[in-house]
C-alpha cells in the first residue's frame, strides 16, 4: 500500500528535515510535493529514516496518467532514462520487474528456440523482425525447459498463430513462464541505439494495475551491475548430472533416439542448448550432462571418450574462475574437447588466453564465418557478447574460424591437446545447419584416440 | 580466388521484347551484369532486340547488338566478335533457350565459346522435368507424384498415377505457357494437347495436384567454392495452383517455423549442388502441405529470374551483379555488400520490414478470355510495397497498383452477396480474390470459412481482419483524436483517401487533421542487415511505425540541390519499360549535371529502382499523399528544385495538379501547358490559332451528345474516354448501333469523364514525331512512319525511322508543325505528336507534352540520347548552347520498331489490331534498308517469315484494291496463293493464279482446316465490321496457335512481302549499335 507524499514528508519531520536528510534544497522538496512522489534515488535514505517500504514510497499516483501514452500498457525503461512505451504481453511484472542487458537478434525465424536458449540469461531480447508469434509455440521447438531470457521486445502486437504444429499462442506461452514482453516498440530505432551505443541496461514494466513509476524503473536499471563479471552459468546449469539420448528433429518422425552409441561424451552444462546434445547424440554419442561446477573427478568418473563444453550466458571470465581448472585437468589427460560459444571462450581461458566484451555482440542467424582451413564460408547462428582475444593465445593454439562481419575470432584448435572450439552455434536451432559437420569432426577426433 | 584471366571477352544475351513472364526485370539484371563485367575489365558483347532497355545503351557494353535473338543471328555475332565466354543466365528463358540451342548445334564448340554461369548440362538437368525429378529423389527431396508424356495416350495412362485434378506442365516453355490444371477428363485432354504443342520438345509433365498447398520460393546464390547463401525467402499468399508471377507474394516467408524454414533452406542448397549450378543465382520453388508440413520441390530456375529481381529489391542484395562476378571466378567472401559498404557479400540478408508484391492484370483488354488464374502466367506487371508490418505493406501495395484502389477498399459482393456467393467466388482463382476475401470478412464470414474456400493462410486473413476492424472503428468513431492512435491507424497502411471514404470527409480534410497532430510518415532504410550495421546507402521506404512514441526517421536529407524523378509504377499495357528507361536516363543525366537525383517508384522489376541508379531512392507508391510526404521530408534540408513528372508516363503526370496545389515545383512543361494539350477545347483553339488541322471531332458528356456529334461528322468515328493511356476502351465505331453499344457498355460517361469522338480517317498514314523543346528552340528527334494505317493504336503499330514512303517536303512540313506546337505550348522537355496523313493532308491526332513510348526507340535509332537531353533541358539547359544537335542530318540506316503481343496466353482472344493497345513490348530491327530492317523486326518479334510456300489471303472490301500488287509480288517470289471467294476473284481478275478455299461458314474443308494441317505458311487477313471480324476469328486464332505468321492489316502484309523479298536476296547480317554511330554517343 502506498502512502501520500505529505505523509512521507511529515514522517521525515517536515520539508526542512527532509531536505537535510536527502541533501537537497527545500525548493526540491516542494517539487516532490508537486509531483506527488519522492525521487527514487532518495528512497534508500527515506526508507531508512521512516521505516516505510519501497512499495509505500512509490506514491499513490506515481505517474500522472496523462503522461502515459493512451493505449500503452507497458514500458521499456533504460538506465539512461530513455523510455519506450508499448503494449505488454506475456506475464505482468511486479515490484521487481525484469532487468537485464538489452540485446537484439536479427533472425527472422525461430523465436521460440531463441527465447529458450539459456545463453540469453540476464538479457532482454529485442527481435528485429517485426512479426513475432506468427507460428505460435509448440512442444518441440524448445532449447531448454525454461526461459532464461528476462523479457522480450517486439514491434508488432502478437497475433493468432498459424502453423500445423502450433499448440499455444506465444502470449499464453510466455505468461505461463512468467516472462513479460512489450510490443509496439520502434525496434529498429532501439537496435540502432544498441549498435551505436553498446547494449544498454533496461527494465520491462508491465504492471497489472497499469501504474508506472519511471523513476523507480530507471533506478532499478541503473542499479543492475551489467553482464561483465557476472557468472550466470550457475543459474542455468543443471542441478545434477543426467544422460541424454534424443537425436535431432526430422519432419514426420520428430526427434529420434540414439540406441546404439559409439562414443561417450560428457557435456559440461553452462547453459546448454538441447539441440547441441541432440546433435552429439545424432553423431553417435551417448551424452552425460554434468553441472557447470563439476570437478575433474565428476567428469572422469564417467570415463568419457570426449568432453564437450557447452554454450551459456554471462562473462566467461567469471564462470572461468571455477570451470577453467576443471577444463585444464581434462586437457591434461588428452581427452578430446569440443567447445561451443561460452565453451569456446572457456577453452581459450583454459589454454591461457583472455576474453573481452565486444563492442557489438553477434546475435542472428545470418552471420558469415570463414573456415580458415578450407576457405569455405558458413552461414552461422550466433549469440555472444564476449569474444576471445587472439593475441593472448599461446603459439600452440591456432585460430580456425573468423567472422567476416567484424574479423573477430570464431574458432580455435589446439591439436596437441586434442581440443577445438567455435564461437558460433553449429547446432543451429534456430539458424542454418551449415556447420553440423563439426559434431562429426569431434566424433572423428574421439575415434582417432580410441 | 580472384577473377579469371583466361577469358577476356564475354557475351551476354538479353531477354528480348517485354512479354508476359519476361518483363523489365531482365533489363535490370542484364544491365547490372554488363556494368559489373565491364568494371572488371572484360570486353562485353551484348545482344538484345529490345531497344527500350538500359542494357542496350551503347555505354554499357563494348559491342551492343540490337538484333533478333535467334540461334542463327547470335551465332553470326559470335563469329564476328569471337567472345571467350557466354553468360546465358541474365536474359530469362530466352537467353537460356538460345544458349542451349547454340550448344546443341555445336556452334559454341565451333567458335570456342565457354558457357559460364550455367553449363548446358546444368540447364538441361534443371529444365528437363523428368531428370530434375529423378535427381531430387536421389537426394531425398520429394516431388509431386508425376509422369512425363509425349503423346495424348501416354498422358491418359498417367492419370492412373496422379488422379484428377492434375497439373499439366509443358517442358521448356516460358512462364508456364500452355500449361494448366485439369479437373475433368475433357479439360485434361484439351490442356495436354495444347501443352504438347507449346513445348519445343513435345513433352508435358502430368502431376499430382497440390493445388491449395502453400507455395514458397528460395533465392539461392552459390559460388564456385560451394559457398551458398539464401538471399531471400518468398511466400505466396495465393496457394499452389496459381503461377507465382500471378500471386500476391510476401518476403520474407511469414508462416514457417525455423525447422520448416531450415528444411527448405537445406533442400534448396542441396538442389543447386545436385543440379550442379556452380556459380550464380537460382530460384527454387516449394509446395508445403499446411495440414502436415509435407514439402515438395516444384521447380528450379538456374538463372536470375523475376523472383530474384524481387528478392534483390526486397533485401538490397544485388543478385545479378553478384552472380555476374561469381561467374567470372570470384567467391562470395571476396565481394562487398554495396549497401552497407562495410560487410561482405557472403552473408544472408535479414530484413526488419515486410515486402508485399502484387501482380497487375489486364484482362479488361482481352475480352473473351475469362479472368481466371492458372499455372500459366497472365499478369503484365507488378508493384512492390514495403512496410513495417504486413498490413502496412499490403495496403501500400494495393494503392501502388493504380487500379483505382486506395488500399484494401470494399468491392462489390459477388452474386447475391450471400455467404454461398462469397464461398463460390473465393473458391475461384480470380485476380481480385484477396479483395473478395476482405469483403467476405466484412460480410461476416469466418476466417476458417474463408480459408477453406481460398486456402490463403489464416495468418494473412487475420491481418486483413485487423485492417477491417480498424476500418469499422473509424467508420463508427471517426478519426483518432490523439497522435499515437492516428499513427497506429496509419501504420496499418491506410491512405488519407481511404480514411476520407470511411468518414465521409475529403482527402484534404484528413491530411489537415493528421498534420495538425504532427502525424507524418518516417523513412527507414533497406540495409540488408536489420540495422545491425549502419547503412551507407539511402534506399528508403515510408512507415508510420505505429507504437506509442515518436518513431525514428532515417531519411537524413542532404543539403544539396535536388531533383525528384517520379517513375511509372507497375508495368501495364500502354505503360512499360519505355518510361522506366526515360526515368533512368533523367537520373543519369541530372546526376552528371551535378544535381542530387531522387527516384520514387514502386516497380521492383525496373532499373530505376536499382539502389545505385539515383543518389537516393524512395520505394513508394506514386500517389499524391505518398509523394508529397517524401518531398516535404526532403525539403527539410537542401533545396528541392522540383519534380519531373513527364517521364514516367501517365502515372506521375496525373500527380501534377496535386503537386502544384501543394506548392511543389514541377520541372519542365507547366501544368497549364499539359492541360492545354489534354483539354480538347483548349487544344482545338491552339490548333486553330496555328492554322493546323485535326479530324473533325467533339466531346460528348452523354449518349445524346454523342449522337449529335456523329450526326455532324458522320461515321466511322474513333471514340475513347478522356485521360487514358494505351487506348483503353478506344474503339472505331461504324454506325449508330455500335455507338449505342459503346455508350452503354464500354464507358461510364459523366461530366467529369466525357468521351472524345473523332472522325476516323480511312487509309491514312500515321506518323509519330518526338521532339525536345527548351521553350525557345525545338529539336525534332525523330519522325516515325507507321506501317499500319491510322486507327491501329500507335503502340501496336510497327514504324520506321526514317519514314519509308513520305516525301521530303512532307517531312519538312511535319517538323514545322511540330515545332510550332511545341513553341506555342511552351514545352520544356519532351513532346510527342501523332499525325495522320490522308491524301497528302496532315491532321494532328494528339499531342503529348511528355516522354512518349517511342523515346528509347528514337534514341537507339538516331544515336541521340533524347531522354537525357530532355531532362537537362527541364533543369535549365539550353538546346542551342549546351548541346550539339542537328536534326537535318540523314542517317544511312533504317530502324523499324515492331510490337509484340500476348495473344497466345489468352485463349479465345482475337489477334486483330485496333485502336486499343494490346502489345506488351517491342523490338527493333536495324539495317541498311527498310525491307531488311523490317525483316529483322519480325524475326525479333518471333515471326519467321517464309521464303516459299502457300499464302492464304482473305481481305475486307476496302483492302481489295491493293490485292493485284500484292499478288504479283507473291507470285513472282514463287508463292502459291489460296484465297476466299471474293478475294480470289479480285486476284484472278488481275491475272494471277489463285486457288479458292471456303470461309469457315461456307463448309469444310475450309481455310482454317488448311492452316491446321500445315498447308499455309503465311496468312493475310483483314476485317473491319464486327460481323466480319467474328466470322474470321478462327483464321487468326488458328494461325496464332499453329505459329503461322499472320498479318491483320494490308499495310503490314505489304511490308512483310517486301521483307520476304529482301530475305530471299541474301541472309541478314549483323552490326553493333556502336558501328552505326561511331563517336556520337
Amino acid at each position: 500500500m502506498s502512502i501520500a507524499i505529505e505523509a512521507i514528508v511529515d514522517r521525515l519531520g517536515g520539508p526542512e528535515a527532509a531536505a537535510r536528510l536527502t541533501g537537497v534544497s527545500t525548493e526540491a522538496v516542494r517539487k516532490w510535493r508537486q509531483a506527488g512522489a519522492v525521487p527514487s534515488r532518495h528512497w534508500a535514505a527515506v526508507a531508512a529514516a521512516t521505516g516505510l517500504t519501497m512499495d509505500e514510497l512509490r506514491g499513490d499516483t506515481p505517474m500522472p496518467n496523462s503522461d502515459i501514452p493512451p493505449g500503452a500498457t507497458a514500458a521499456l525503461v533504460l538506465a539512461d532514462g530513455a523510455v519506450f512505451w508499448g503494449r505488454g504481453f506475456g506475464a505482468h511484472t511486479g515490484a521487481t520487474p525484469p532487468v537485464g542487458e538489452i540485446c537484439f537478434n536479427t533472425g527472422m525465424t525461430g523465436y521460440q528456440e531463441t527465447l529458450t536458449d539459456p545463453s540469453y540469461a540476464g538479457q532482454i531480447i529485442t527481435f528485429t523482425f517485426p512479426h513475432i508469434g506468427n507460428v505460435g509455440t509448440n512442444l518441440e521447438d524448445i532449447e531448454a525447459a525454461s526461459i532464461a531470457a528476462r523479457g522480450v521486445v517486439v514491434k508488432q502486437d502478437v497475433g493468432e498463430p498459424s502453423n500445423y504444429r502450433s499448440t499455444q499462442h506465444l502470449d499464453a506461452w510466455l505468461r505461463a513462464r512468467g516472462i513479460a514482453g512489450i510490443s509496439g516498440v520502434d525496434t529498429r530505432a532501439l537496435t540502432a541505439r544498441i549498435r551505436d551505443g553498446g547494449p544498454p541496461t533496461g527494465v520491462i514494466v508491465y504492471p497489472a494495475d497499469g501504474r508506472f513509476d519511471l523513476a523507480v524503473s530507471r533506478a532499478q536499471a541503473e542499479a543492475w551491475p551489467g553482464l561483465e563479471g557476472m557468472d550466470l552459468a550457475k543459474e542455468v546449469t543443471c542441478a545434477q548430472s543426467y544422460s541424454w539420448d534424443e537425436t535431432t528433429w526430422a519432419w514426420s518422425t520428430g526427434f529420434g533416439k540414439q540406441t546404439d552409441p559409439k562414443r561417450h561424451v560428457v557435456a559440461m552444462d553452462f547453459g546448454a542448448k538441447w539441440n547441441i546434445l541432440r546433435c552429439l547424440a545424432a553423431a553417435g554419442c551417448r551424452v552425460t550432462v554434468v553441472p557447470a561446477n563439476a570437478s575433474p573427478d565428476d567428469i572422469f568418473r564417467h570415463k568419457p571418450d570426449g568432453v564437450f563444453l557447452s554454450n551459456g550466458p554471462g562473462d566467461p571470465a567469471a564462470t572461468g574462475e571455477y570451470a577453467v581448472a576443471t577444463i585444464q585437468a581434462v586437457l591434461a589427460k588428452g581427452i578430446p574437447v569440443f567447445g561451443i560459444c561460452l565453451g569456446h571462450q572457456l577453452l581459450a581461458l583454459a589454454l591461457g588466453g583472455r576474453t573481452f566484451k565486444l563492442e557489438r555482440g553477434h546475435r542472428g542467424a545470418n552471420q558469415p564465418v570463414k573456415d580458415l582451413t578450407t576457405g569455405k564460408v558458413e552461414i552461422t547462428s550466433q549469440n555472444h557478447g564476449f569474444a576471445v582475444d587472439l593475441s593472448t593465445l599461446p603459439a600452440s593454439v591456432t585460430p580456425t574460424h573468423v567472422s567476416l562481419f567484424d574479423g573477430s575470432n570464431e574458432g580455435l584448435a589446439c591439436p596437441e591437446r586434442n581440443a577445438f572450439s567455435v564461437q558460433y552455434h553449429p547446432e543451429a536451432s534456430p539458424g542454418p545447419s551449415d556447420s553440423h559437420y563439426l559434431f562429426h569432426r569431434f566424433v572423428e577426433m574421439m575415434d582417432r584416440r580410441a | 580466388m580472384p577473377k579469371r584471366t583466361d577469358i577476356k571477352s564475354i557475351m551476354i544475351i538479353g531477354a528480348g521484347p517485354i512479354v508476359i513472364g519476361q518483363a523489365c526485370e531482365f533489363d535490370y539484371s542484364g544491365a547490372q551484369a554488363c556494368k559489373a563485367l565491364k568494371a572488371e575489365g572484360y570486353r562485353v558483347i551484348l545482344v538484345n532486340s529490345n531497344p527500350a532497355t538500359i542494357m542496350t545503351d551503347p555505354g554499357l557494353a563494348d559491342a551492343t547488338y540490337v538484333e533478333p535473338i535467334t540461334p542463327e543471328i547470335v551465332e553470326k555475332i559470335i563469329a564476328k566478335e569471337k567472345p571467350d565466354a557466354l553468360l546465358p543466365t541474365m536474359g530469362g528463358q530466352t537467353a537460356l533457350n538460345t544458349a542451349m540451342k547454340l550448344d546443341s548445334s555445336g556452334a559454341l564448340k565451333r567458335h570456342g565459346v565457354e558457357l559460364i554461369g550455367a553449363k548446358a548440362d546444368v540447364i538441361d538437368r534443371a529444365e528437363d522435368r523428368l531428370k530434375f525429378r529423378d535427381l531430387m529423389a536421389e537426394i531425398g527431396i520429394e516431388s509431386p507424384r508425376s509422369v512425363i508424356a509425349h503423346t495424348l495416350d501416354e498422358a491418359r495412362a498417367a492419370l492412373a498415377t496422379t488422379g484428377l485434378p492434375a497439373v499439366i506442365r509443358p517442358s521448356f516453355t516460358l512462364g508456364g505457357t500452355g500449361g494448366g490444371i485439369a479437373y475433368n477428363k475433357q479439360e485434361f485432354e484439351q490442356i495436354v494437347a495444347g501443352g504438347l504443342e507449346a513445348s519445343p520438345t513435345t513433352e508435358v509433365l502430368i502431376e499430382e495436384s497440390i493445388v491449395g498447398w502453400k507455395e514458397f520460393e528460395m533465392e539461392v546464390v552459390r559460388d564456385k567454392a560451394d559457398n551458398c547463401i539464401i538471399v531471400c525467402s518468398i511466400e505466396n499468399v495465393d496457394p499452389m495452383g496459381i503461377h507465382t508471377g500471378d500471386s500476391v507474394t510476401v518476403a520474407p516467408a511469414l508462416t514457417l517455423t525455423d525447422k520448416e524454414y531450415q528444411r527448405m533452406r537445406d533442400a534448396s542448397i542441396a538442389c543447386l549442388r545436385k543440379i550442379g549450378v556452380d556459380t550464380g543465382g537460382s530460384n527454387v520453388q516449394f509446395g508445403l502441405n499446411p495440414a502436415d508440413g509435407r514439402m515438395v520441390v516444384i521447380e528450379m530456375n538456374p538463372r536470375v529470374s523475376r523472383s530474384s529481381a524481387l528478392a534483390s529489391k526486397a533485401t538490397g542484395f544485388p543478385i545479378a551483379k553478384i552472380a555476374a562476378k561469381l561467374a567470372v571466378g570470384y567467391t562470395l567472401d571476396e565481394l562487398d555488400n554495396d549497401i552497407t559498404k562495410v560487410t561482405p557479400a557472403s552473408f544472408e540478408p535479414t530484413i526488419d520490414y515486410v515486402v508485399v508484391k502484387i501482380p497487375r492484370f489486364t484482362f479488361e483488354k482481352f475480352p473473351g478470355t475469362p479472368a481466371l488464374l492458372t499455372t500459366s502466367m497472365k499478369s503484365v506487371g507488378e508493384a512492390m510495397a514495403i512496410g513495417r508490418s504486413f498490413a502496412e505493406a499490403l495496403q501500400k501495395g494495393l494503392r501502388s497498383m493504380e487500379t483505382g484502389l486506395a488500399g484494401l477498399d470494399p468491392v462489390d459482393a459477388p452474386g447475391d452477396g450471400g455467404h454461398d456467393a462469397f464461398r463460390a467466388a473465393l473458391s475461384t482463382p480470380r485476380p481480385d480474390r484477396l479483395l473478395i476475401a476482405a469483403q467476405a470478412i466484412r460480410a461476416g464470414l469466418s476466417i476458417a470459412d474463408i480459408h477453406d474456400c481460398c486456402k490463403f493462410d489464416p495468418w494473412f486473413l487475420r491481418e486483413l481482419e485487423r485492417i477491417i476492424d480498424a476500418e469499422k472503428s473509424v467508420a463508427a468513431n471517426g478519426l483518432p483524436k490523439e497522435a499515437g492512435a492516428f499513427r497506429r491507424l496509419k501504420a496499418l497502411g491506410f491512405s488519407d483517401k481511404q480514411l476520407a471514404a470511411l468518414t465521409g470527409k475529403k482527402e484534404a480534410d484528413i491530411a489537415t487533421a493528421r498534420l495538425a497532430l504532427g502525424v507524418t510518415p518516417v523513412y527507414k532504410r533497406i540495409d540488408t542487415c536489420a540495422a545491425e550495421f549502419s547503412s551507407a546507402t539511402p534506399y528508403m521506404y515510408s512507415t508510420y511505425e505505429g507504437g506509442y512514441g515518436t518513431p525514428a526517421c532515417e531519411s537524413d536529407p542532404t543539403n544539396r540541390e535536388k531533383i525528384i524523378i517520379l517513375g511509372g509504377g507497375p508495368n501495364r499495357i500502354g505503360q512499360g519499360i519505355e518510361f522506366d528507361y526515360c526515368c533512368v536516363h533523367a537520373a543519369y543525366a541530372l546526376k552528371d549535371a551535378g544535381f542530387e537525383t531522387i527516384m520514387v517508384n514502386c516497380n521492383p522489376e525496373t532499373v530505376s529502382t536499382d539502389y545505385d541508379t539515383s543518389d537516393r531512392l524512395y520505394f513508394e507508391p506514386l500517389t499524391a499523399e505518398d509523394v508529397i510526404a517524401l518531398v516535404r521530408r526532403e525539403q527539410q534540408n537542401g533545396k528541392v528544385l522540383g519534380c519531373i513528372v513527364q517521364y514516367g508516363g501517365q502515372t506521375p503526370l496525373k500527380l501534377s495538379l496535386a503537386l502544384t496545389a501543394a506548392g511543389i515545383p514541377i520541372l519542365g512543361t507547366s501544368a497549364d501547358a499539359i492541360d492545354v494539350a489534354e483539354d480538347r477545347e483548349r487544344f482545338q483553339q491552339l490548333l486553330q490559332r496555328l492554322g493546323l488541322l485535326q479530324p473533325e471531332n467533339g466531346i460528348a458528356r452523354s449518349a445524346k451528345e454523342a449522337e449529335d456529334i456523329t450526326d455532324r461528322i458522320g461515321f466511322p468515328v474513333v471514340i475513347r474516354p478522356s485521360y487514358v493511356l494505351g487506348g483503353r476502351a478506344m474503339e472505331i465505331v461504324y454506325d449508330r448501333t455500335g455507338l449505342h453499344r459503346y455508350m452503354r457498355e464500354a464507358v461510364i460517361v459523366s461530366g467529369d469523364n466525357p468521351v472524345l469522338i473523332d472522325r476516323y480517317l480511312n487509309d491514312a498514314i500515321e506518323v509519330d514525331v518526338d521532339c525536345i523543346c527548351d521553350g525557345e528552340t525545338v529539336y525534332v528527334a525523330g519522325v516515325m512512319e507507321h506501317i499500319e494505317e491510322a486507327g491501329i493504336h500507335s503502340g501496336d503499330s510497327a514504324c520506321s525511322l526514317p519514314p519509308y514512303s513520305l516525301s521530303p517536303s512532307m517531312i519538312t512540313e511535319l517538323k514545322a508543325e511540330t515545332e510550332a506546337m511545341a513553341k506555342a505550348l511552351g514545352v520544356v522537355g519532351l513532346m510527342n505528336v501523332q499525325y495522320a496523313i490522308k491524301d497528302g493532308t496532315i491532321y494532328v491526332l494528339e499531342v503529348n507534352p511528355r516522354a512518349s513510348r517511342t523515346v528509347p526507340f528514337v534514341a537507339k535509332a538516331t544515336g541521340v540520347p533524347v531522354a537525357k537531353i530532355g531532362a537537362r533541358v527541364m533543369a535549365g539547359a539550353k538546346l542551342a548552347t549546351d548541346f550539339k544537335l542537328d536534326d537535318e542530318s540523314i542517317a544511312p540506316h533504317v530502324a523499324v520498331k515492331e510490337a509484340v503481343f500476348p495473344f497466345a496466353r489468352f485463349p479465345n482472344v482475337d489477334t486483330i489490331l485496333g485502336p486499343e493497345m494490346k502489345s506488351t513490348g517491342e523490338v527493333m530491327g536495324l539495317d541498311t534498308s527498310f525491307e531488311r530492317a523490317f525483316a529483322k523486326s519480325q524475326l525479333g518479334a518471333g515471326v519467321v517469315l517464309p521464303e516459299s510456300g502457300c499464302v492464304f489471303v482473305s481481305v475486307k472490301e476496302a483492302d481489295k484494291k491493293g490485292l493485284p500488287l500484292l499478288a504479283r509480288r507473291l507470285t513472282e517470289m514463287g508463292f502459291s496463293i489460296l484465297a476466299t471467294k471474293g478475294t480470289a476473284a479480285r486476284i484472278r481478275d488481275a491475272g494471277f493464279p489463285v486457288k479458292t478455299v471456303n470461309k469457315v461458314l461456307e463448309g469444310r474443308p475450309h481455310c482454317v482446316d488448311a492452316i491446321r494441317s500445315g498447308e499455309i505458311q503465311l496468312v493475310i487477313n483483314t476485317a473491319s465490321t464486327p460481323q466480319s471480324v467474328a466470322d474470321s476469328f478462327e483464321i487468326r486464332r488458328s494461325a496464332l496457335t499453329h505459329q503461322v505468321p499472320h498479318y491483320t492489316t494490308i499495310a503490314g502484309a505489304r511490308a512483310a512481302v517486301h521483307a520476304i523479298a529482301a530475305l530471299k536476296t541474301g541472309t541478314l547480317e549483323v552490326a553493333p549499335l556502336q558501328s552505326y554511330f561511331r563517336g556520337s554517343f
